[in-house]
């Protein structure tokens, strides 16, 4: 579903990403787990083309993205979810989930409509729908937002540290919508701190440092026994 | 000593020039706030064709004095292309020119105060660049800039008075016609004063109620 090759990023002199390959399989959940600063968001990131990489090759669903390629129809099959939720504040919650079908895919806005209550309803707004953003709490904002991606029908979904800005009694709210996602047979890419849902919901775990992977395996592998020193240190740290 | 009934038989007149004023104002603030949002999203693309030329014109307009500028569109670009400019085209046309190269700079502070994320979420749901303006960044940043096009709203319509050089006759130009037939400049220049006071004091008015009607839809 994904495939990378070769892929690097630099900011200027400063080099992110030093070469990642890597290959998604459709329904499977990957999560990318490493210190801060060490490139897991901006690879993520590079995926739909947030980020241009410097050099090296991205697939999306067997086709490579390249500049001739027309990126908005491919973010179009991508979901992306931000740490930040980045909810459009000027529009009420239906609005938000309803802009990018209605603008992007055409959607009759009746259909839009329906599909984005009951869109709401799969994570549990239902009765917020006219509200505005910040109205709601962090998780519920987080909610409206994987909703808001889900409403493009997208064959992947991004997740840069869902969590990260929640306060900890809104966190498995949120974790509770990506697992029934995963067990829906989405594919994901999430990069989390969150280790007991890597561990209950991954089907592969990277370990990012450095702006390669240093390793991977499966959620048992890599909490039970990572083969690296570095590794080790990260996750004796936050286990 | 001060002639009250002078003020009262010119009402009608300084009435008429303020209307005038209101008008000229309008259509410069209206041009201005078209060409404004142009030259202000051209000044934050990433393109140096279309950067430099906004930066250079945002640079000399509010570099340049307003009555210079008046001098150049009513004297000198007749010499240039061998027409003669009538006084509202010079006028509004100076004025637009002008106000345009302000509210440029009032729209690209407005739209780079939005979050950056904004724009990332917009084009991760595959909304084009012009979409993700349209819809997400544009009306986030109208609804912050609001005080600040009052502002200029206001200056603008204080700087129209410079029009009356070229003997366009909005209300500073009728005041001093009437001071030239009755010689009551005490009277007619405190009532031309008046008038623009009240019309710039409606305008923080209107200002204060627009801002606070937008801002019950929350802006975060």
């Amino acid at each position: 579903m994904i495939k990378i090759q070769g892929l690097h990023k630099s900011f200027g002199s400063h080099e992110i990403l030093k070469g990642i390959d890597l290959e998604v399989n459709k329904s499977e959940v990957v999560v990318v787990i490493g210190p801060s600063g060490s490139g897991k968001s901006t690879l993520l990131r590079c995926v739909n083309y947030l980020e241009v990489p410097t050099a090296g090759k991205i697939f999306i669903d067997g086709e490579q993205i390249e500049p001739s390629t027309n990126i908005n129809r491919i973010r179009a099959e991508v979901g992306m979810v931000f740490q930040h939720f980045n909810l459009f504040p000027h529009m009420t919650v239906l609005q938000n989930i309803m802009l990018a079908p209605l603008k992007v895919r055409r959607q009759d806005p009746k259909e839009a409509e329906t599909q984005a209550r009951e869109l709401l309803a799969r994570v549990g707004l239902s009765e917020k729908a006219d509200a505005f953003p910040d109205e709601l709490s962090g998780g519920q904002q987080q909610r409206v937002a994987i909703a808001r991606a889900l409403a493009m029908r997208p064959k992947i979904m991004l997740f840069d540290e869902p969590t990260s800005a929640l306060d900890p009694e809104m966190v498995n709210e949120v974790l509770d919508v990506m697992r029934d996602l995963a067990e829906s047979g989405m594919t994901m890419m999430c990069v989390t701190h969150e280790m007991g849902f890597a561990r209950q919901v991954a089907d592969r775990v990277l370990f990012v440092d450095e702006g390669q992977i240093l390793e991977q395996g499966t959620p048992e592998q890599m909490f039970s026994n990572p083969q690296s020193e570095r590794a080790k240190d990260f996750l004796s740290k936050i286990l | 000593m001060f002639d009250l009934e002078l003020i009262f038989n010119s009402l009608p007149l300084l009435g008429l020039g303020a209307l005038v004023t209101m008008e000229i104002t309008a259509v410069a603030v209206a041009f201005g706030v078209c060409i404004g949002l142009f030259i202000g999203i051209a000044e934050l693309s990433s393109y140096a064709w279309l950067r430099l030329p906004a930066k250079v014109y945002v640079d000399f307009i509010r570099g340049t004095p307003l009555l210079v500028q008046i001098f150049i569109i009513y004297f000198a670009l007749p010499a240039l292309i061998g027409m003669r400019i009538e006084p509202f085209v010079a006028a509004v046309t100076a004025c637009s020119i002008n106000s345009g190269a302000y509210v440029a700079e009032i729209f690209r502070s407005g739209i780079q105060s939005i979050d950056r994320g904004q724009r990332e979420a917009g084009r991760s749901l595959g909304l084009t660049w012009g979409q993700t303006m349209i819809f997400i960044i544009i009306p986030q940043a109208f609804r912050r800039i609001i005080p600040q096009l009052g502002n200029e709203f206001i200056a603008m319509l204080k700087d129209s008075s410079l029009v009356s050089v070229i003997g366009f006759e909005e209300l500073t130009r009728k005041g001093q016609l009437i001071i030239a037939s009755t010689y009551g400049s005490l009277e007619i220049w405190t009532a031309v004063a008046i008038l623009y006071l009240i019309m710039t004091l409606s305008i923080s008015r209107l200002v204060a109620y627009l801002e606070k009607k937008f801002n019950t839809k929350k802006v975060s």
